[in-house]
């Protein structure tokens, strides 16, 4: 990760990883038996991973008598529609609304989050500053702050404030990510050459130019990494609007979910499908975007 | 990722001779440029990190009571300067430690089983067994796309016998919410969650090696296995005890899976973790309650994370000698 671009290195492991799909060379192939046992463990291991997430696409087309007396991993009587109908009704219209919300939320603090995390990053790679040491060691430290601990003071601090309530409430909090530093950081060294900043120095660009112009295009794919880190952390998170917020036309699409299981008695198939219809954007960003995630974490496992 | 960090240190052009007040001007210049970029970022994180945990402290020296002394404490409630009154009452609680034994439990079985999964899928998938890798490791790292919360809710109805597709194939009574079963339920929905995203960081430890190595040790008569736990095991061991000390400190916050299982099993209280504990009293659904006492706790569980990063911290130092 030091030596080369992030862009690089994924070139690198998708050739190599194309090279090794056509021919593993024949001393690491293994050997029949276990290649036998290592297919049945892997096979396995996919069923428990998406047997859920199967039996949820078919369970958001069930009624509720169906859910209980049909084969779960196969389709029954066809009750999407009701279950729209039904989920529309016991979220009193807001379904659509929160997860607006959610998008909004998440959008907001990524953006944000991203902006600030890589200048964070490039100034911790390419600047000395007094009090850097310190800065880094801080961060650090928050990275490894157990954030859930931090929401009931953060409550207080936003109460005072007059904040709590409020979308800023959620996306203040949701927009300070070390780890976002950390990758910015990691990156900038490693894509950010030293000679092209002091050749646009010697032809006068002043600083915020250089970044915006020049750092900004060479961190592209970090940014989209960092983006998608902040996006699903803030998508995932449940105790902080779920302490901080109390208007239903406010909510995130997990905690209105939530509140309206936990009150009424809905029916199962709507509520797996608010479940589904809740994670679409989630699961489109993680497939589109994957290459991205796999260098976020070889970059902390690497640096590890 | 902490303990092994470095910044790469500052190549500054050696300036033109004799000019030190130049030289000075520049240094100052190249601070005052880095702290502009830092700035914002520095600012969100007073904001967020640092005022917090001075007002946990500050918060935690007071607690709300009536303002009235009549017989039912009538009144508007008043903060009281309490001084270390509730950190002795949150570390006497016998439903904190209660609440932290059940975390330290689930913990101890929860983290090595999908900590060694992770492992051995990563493993599997980095010899070589399938064409194609990619449908496999997109297939586990699926469930970490779906939020926590809503994937505890769908967990719940398939521990609910009359909904699950596989409940009817399991002995008859099997009970997965009752209290002898409602931990390792639990831990099943996290290493669910979280299995497939540490494979993919061993995944990428593990493909950064060049594969020559491998090819190699083959060559010296080492067989699969060999490579497997001689290599391959060794190299992501800093991966590996860094994802366990992340996995330990978000155990300790074990919040919502409890949360969504409480809702259809009353049983389980509102103090099932400290997390609940914690959040329960600040909404006062719990006795005692207020900002105070609630500080407390997330200070006394802030202080045990503590400890274990420090002792993850000397493991790691222990490593780096041998």
């Amino acid at each position: 990760m030091s030596t080369a671009t992030p862009t690089r290195a994924d070139r690198r492991a998708a050739a190599r990883a194309a090279s090794a799909a056509d021919l593993p060379p024949r001393t690491l192939r293994p050997s029949p038996t276990a290649k036998g046992f290592g297919m049945v463990a892997l096979v396995a291991a996919a069923v428990y991973f998406l047997a859920p997430v199967l039996w949820v696409l078919v369970a958001a087309t069930k009624n509720n008598r169906d859910l209980t007396n049909s084969f779960g991993f196969w389709f029954a009587e066809w009750n999407l529609g009701a279950n729209y109908d039904s989920l529309m009704g016991w979220t009193q219209g807001m379904f659509w609304r929160w997860v607006g919300n959610s998008i909004f939320y998440s959008l907001s603090a990524g953006v944000i989050g991203t902006l600030f995390a890589v200048m964070a990053g490039y100034a911790i790679a390419k600047f000395a500053f007094p009090g850097k040491k310190l800065a880094v060691g801080v961060i650090m430290a928050g990275l490894l702050l157990p954030v859930a601990i931090l929401t009931v003071p953060l409550y207080v601090e936003f109460h005072a404030m007059g904040l709590t309530d409020t979308a800023w409430a959620v996306i203040i909090p949701s927009a300070v990510s070390p780890f976002g530093v950390f990758l910015g950081m990691v990156y900038a060294q490693a894509s950010v050459p030293d000679e092209l900043l002091e050749a646009a120095r010697i032809d006068g660009a002043g600083e915020a130019r250089i970044f915006f112009t020049i750092v900004l295009r060479l961190l592209a794919p970090a940014m989209v990494t960092i983006f998608l880190f902040i996006f699903v952390a803030t998508w995932n998170n449940f105790l902080l609007p779920l302490m901080m917020l109390s208007s239903a036309d406010l909510k995130p699409v997990t905690l209105g979910l939530f509140g309206m299981v936990s009150y009424f008695a809905p029916d199962k198939g709507a509520v797996m499908l608010g479940a589904l219809l809740g994670v679409v954007p989630l699961i489109v960003l993680f497939f589109s975007l994957q290459r991205y995630w796999r260098s976020g974490l070889a970059a902390g496992a690497v640096k590890g | 990722m902490t303990a092994t960090m470095t910044v790469t240190p500052q190549t500054t052009p050696s300036p033109s001779p004799g000019s030190t007040r130049r030289r000075n001007g520049r240094r100052r210049r190249e601070g005052l440029t880095g702290w502009l970029f830092m700035l914002p970022f520095a600012v969100l994180f007073v904001f967020v990190f640092l005022i917090p945990i001075i007002v946990s402290v500050q918060s935690s020296m007071f607690a709300q009571v009536p303002a009235g002394d009549g017989l039912y404490g009538g009144g508007e409630l008043e903060d009281r300067f309490v001084g270390f009154d509730n950190f002795v009452t949150a570390a006497s609680s016998g439903a904190f430690w209660v609440g932290m034994g059940r975390v330290v439990l689930y913990a101890a079985f929860q983290i090595p089983v999908m900590i060694v999964g992770a492992l051995a899928l990563a493993l599997l998938l980095d010899s070589f067994l399938v064409r194609r890798p990619g449908l496999f490791r997109m297939a586990y790292f699926l469930p970490y796309a779906i939020p926590g919360v809503i994937a505890a809710m769908i967990w719940l109805y398939l521990y609910t016998p009359e909904v699950s597709p596989f409940m009817p194939f399991l002995p008859e009574g099997t009970d997965l919410m009752a209290p002898g079963t409602m931990l390792l339920s639990m831990a099943n929905m996290t290493t669910w969650t979280y299995t497939g995203y540490n494979m993919l960081i061993f995944l990428a430890a593990l493909q950064a090696v060049p594969r020559e190595l491998y090819e190699a040790a083959r060559l010296d008569g080492a067989t699969g296995w060999q490579i497997a736990t001689r290599i391959k095991i060794p190299l992501v061991r800093n991966a590996a005890l860094l994802a366990v000390l992340l996995s330990i400190i978000g155990t300790i916050q074990l919040f919502n899976e409890p949360v969504v299982m409480e809702s259809a099993n009353s049983w389980m209280g509102l103090d099932y973790t400290p997390m609940m504990l914690t959040y329960n009293s600040l909404m006062g659904t719990v006795s005692p309650s207020g900002t105070g006492i609630a500080s407390a706790y997330s200070l006394l569980m802030a202080v045990i994370a503590g400890v274990l990063a420090i002792v993850y911290a000397l493991v790691q130092r222990r490593k780096g000698d041998v």
